[in-house]
């Protein structure tokens, strides 16, 4: 992962979208390194899907400006962006060649072009066969490789994906995210948009999170999550732990079983975490098996960034993980 | 530019290919031919041979029974009723007309038996038979010769000429009726059968969902423009092939159908049952056949001017309608809902073709007529119903035209609006109020 500061591909900037009676955007602002694969993270209705129309030109924004690698964005980029709406389908009464063709031609590649670049995917995906079915004859896991093909088949500097794991099975899912991780080995940058932000959260490398039209929290996943640090640790071991320490606070979740302990413990006052493994081990009672950090997930990030500016907010039930 | 020409190949080859396209336009012409060649044949096949039995106790046919007439025959049998009777049941015959005895000055008393009930056109024969007989009688008491009565006979046809600046043109209203009417109901099937087409094309792609994926490389405004150009191309295809199949049926089955090979048949087949005055039916038939032809060389059509105006009107019609049937199309989420939207659409189209008869055709040059021409809601049937009349001023054509072209403009402007943001927006009840805000929504 390169840590030199990479050029932006896409700069999203004060962008504003208000419909009829809501406001989509509220002043948003972020930056896509070129590169990288960029979580879009937020409940259902948060804004996502409005930002994505506005970066793939479907709809304009009210205010603000989008740039495309430093442009602003305009129709000739079309083409060098890939989109996988949420929303997706295929003709079905179309051949499954006939249908990738038209969809590339109309990104603007040309005939030939596209047919060298539809035989390559085919072929990758083991898929040749079906050129000549109609994609009403293709199971539901065929038609999501044949969609993420036209998504793809124009090689895509900006590849645009909203929740694409919905609607996946299990072992498309998994093919999907090796494509996706191989492309950016090749140097696409991707965004990736959805509300199950356990699902990608190990794939990105830079994430947004936007709750009620407006941006809560950016950055490096890394950086986010140091940020966020619980100050929590698991401890497991055997023996009769007693905790009264003041700095160290036994939380409720800790689980005992006749000798055998597993128990988180949250540091207050700047305690270190080998203060609590020497005052664990100095008891003398208790022999420590395992002793590991309690990393937030971008999910209890996001409800803990939301609490703070609005301390009434509820979860949906949704965007916790399973 | 080129990518809605792209579409409008998609759409155009997509149609074209349907199994439903190709039976359409073989049963197009086929159905054309049959509404031309069913009557004929029906004409030769019906009431064939009927036979109705004469018991004369009257003695109204006592010179010689009635001769026969559109295949019906008349036979004596016994002039008393119960063994006419008994007789009728054993024979074949389809009827038993039992004369009374008659008091000239008022007969009364006339019966007919029949099996199964006669048919209104066998009733009305034979009443016909039965008036003229006493007829004829009573001219033989008068003293009146019947052939000096024939003579006396007046049969006039009214020729029709139409007297303008250009100098004088005898035309044929009924040609030109016709005419009206073909071209009317032509554009009127057209714009609702392709107008619905596409409709039916944008809600596919909306409930198929590919909708967002195919905005996010064009335009809603061209993908909609590429759709409705598209069908207009299929609609295109199947009028020209609606055509040439027609006249290449037509051609063919006026060749084994004919009017002089129907008397022919019709001579064979009466001769085999009764033998009688068929020959003198089969050159009146001959005789008809030559009087259309001869009205529709003698009819003063500007066939080049209403055929480019049809073109035209055609054309544009379908524009103006499609543009919001495709707006309609990306309103609504299922077929149920098109009905609000459909009957506002539809109306002037239907109301047209309803008042054409009271208002365009009996008055081509009244004011309602000019006006509706005028009006691009219901021109494009108005106009195409007026012009074979003729007498159509140049600047009234222009005018309907250039109207015609600003309302379709206007219809496709009104309509990407509405389209740009319907295709979007799924599971919403839409309202017209929701559909008016639609339109000043910024891109």
């Amino acid at each position: 992962m390169p840590f030199c500061a990479v050029k932006p591909i896409l700069q999203v900037q004060d962008v504003r979208k208000q419909y009829a009676n809501h406001t989509a955007l509220d002043g948003v602002s972020l930056e896509v390194p070129e590169g990288s694969i960029f979580g879009l993270l937020g409940p259902n209705g948060a804004g996502k899907t409005s930002l994505i129309r506005i970066i793939t030109q479907i709809t304009g924004p009210d205010g603000g400006q989008i740039l495309f690698r430093g442009e602003p964005l305009n129709p000739s980029h079309i083409g060098q962006i890939g989109y996988l709406p949420e929303e997706r389908g295929l003709y079905k009464k179309m051949k499954v060649g006939e249908q990738l063709l038209y969809l590339a031609q109309l990104k603007g590649l040309s005939k030939a072009d596209a047919t060298t670049k539809i035989k390559k995917w085919l072929e990758r995906f083991d898929i040749k066969t079906w050129a000549d079915k109609n994609v009403e004859d293709l199971s539901k896991g065929m038609q999501q490789k044949v969609q993420f093909i036209a998504t793809v088949l124009h090689d895509p500097a900006l590849l645009i994906l909203d929740e694409p794991f919905s609607g996946f099975d299990p072992i498309n899912a998994n093919l999907l995210k090796d494509e996706i991780l191989r492309l950016r080995s090749e140097g696409t940058s991707i965004i990736f948009s959805t509300h199950r932000m356990e699902s990608v959260e190990e794939m990105c490398d830079h994430i947004a999170l936007i709750n009620r039209s407006q941006k809560v929290l950016d950055g490096r996943v890394s950086d986010v999550r140091n940020a966020y640090r619980s100050q929590i640790y698991e401890v497991e071991g055997r023996g009769h732990l007693m905790i009264t320490h003041p700095d160290f606070e036994e939380l409720e979740q800790s689980k005992r079983e006749n000798e055998h302990f597993r128990v988180l413990v949250k540091l207050h006052a700047g305690a270190k975490p080998n203060d609590l493994l020497r005052y664990l081990i100095g008891a003398g009672q208790v022999e420590v098996q395992a002793f590991r950090e309690q990393i937030p997930s971008i999910n209890e990030i996001f409800i803990r960034r939301v609490r703070e500016t609005h301390p009434d907010y509820v979860p949906e039930t949704d965007s916790l993980p399973a | 530019m080129s990518k809605i020409w792209l579409i409008a190949q998609r759409e155009y080859l997509t149609r074209v290919r349907k199994k439903s396209f190709i039976i359409m336009s073989l049963l197009g012409p086929l159905i054309t031919a049959a509404i031309f060649a069913v009557p004929v044949i029906i004409a030769t096949m019906s009431d064939s041979g009927k036979v109705v039995a004469v018991a004369d106790a009257g003695g109204l046919f006592t010179d010689k029974l009635p001769e026969a007439k559109d295949d019906i025959s008349f036979t004596r049998v016994s002039a008393d009723l119960p063994t006419a009777k008994a007789a009728f049941k054993k024979a074949k015959y389809d009827a038993l007309l039992y004369v009374p005895k008659l008091d000239m000055a008022n007969p009364n008393g006339f019966q007919v038996f029949s099996r199964k009930g006669l048919g209104m056109s066998l009733q009305r024969d034979i009443e016909q038979t039965v008036e003229n007989a006493v007829e004829a009688q009573r001219l033989k008491k008068a003293g009146i010769d019947q052939a000096l009565l024939n003579t006396m006979k007046a049969d006039v046809d009214l020729q029709t000429i139409s007297l303008s600046d250009d100098g004088e043109r005898s035309s044929s209203t009924g040609v030109s009726t016709g005419v009206a009417y073909v071209c009317g109901f032509l554009i009127y099937m057209f714009i609702f059968i392709y107008g619905i087409q596409i409709m039916r094309g944008v809600m596919e792609e909306k409930t198929n969902r590919i909708v967002e994926v195919v905005i996010s490389s064009v335009k809603p405004f061209e993908l909609m423009m590429g759709k409705v150009l598209g069908i207009a191309g299929v609609g295109f295809t199947q009028l020209a092939l609606w055509i040439v199949l027609s006249f290449g049926i037509m051609s063919a089955v006026t060749g084994s159908i004919s009017p002089e090979k129907i008397a022919q048949k019709r001579v064979e087949q009466v001769n085999a049952a009764a033998g009688s005055t068929a020959t003198v039916q089969a050159k009146e038939t001959r005789k008809e056949g030559n009087e259309i032809i001869q009205a529709l060389k003698s009819a003063d059509i500007n066939v080049a001017l209403v055929a480019a105006c049809f073109l035209f009107y055609f054309l544009g019609g379908y524009l103006f309608y499609g543009a919001l049937f495709g707006a309609i199309g990306s309103a609504v989420d299922s077929e149920t809902d098109t009905q609000q939207f459909m009957m506002p659409v539809t109306m002037p189209l239907v109301l047209t073709f309803v008042v054409s008869q009271a208002v365009l055709t009996t008055n081509p040059n009244g004011q309602v007529a000019v006006w509706m021409s005028m009006i691009p809601f219901t021109s494009p049937i108005a106009m195409m119903m007026r012009l074979p009349f003729g007498g159509v001023p140049m600047w009234q054509l222009a005018v309907s035209m250039l109207l015609l072209i600003a309302g379709f403009l206007g219809t496709i402007w009104l309509a990407g609006r509405i389209y740009r943001v319907g295709i979007l927006m799924y599971g919403k009840k839409v309202t017209y109020g929701e559909l008016s805000k639609w339109l000043f929504y910024k891109g």
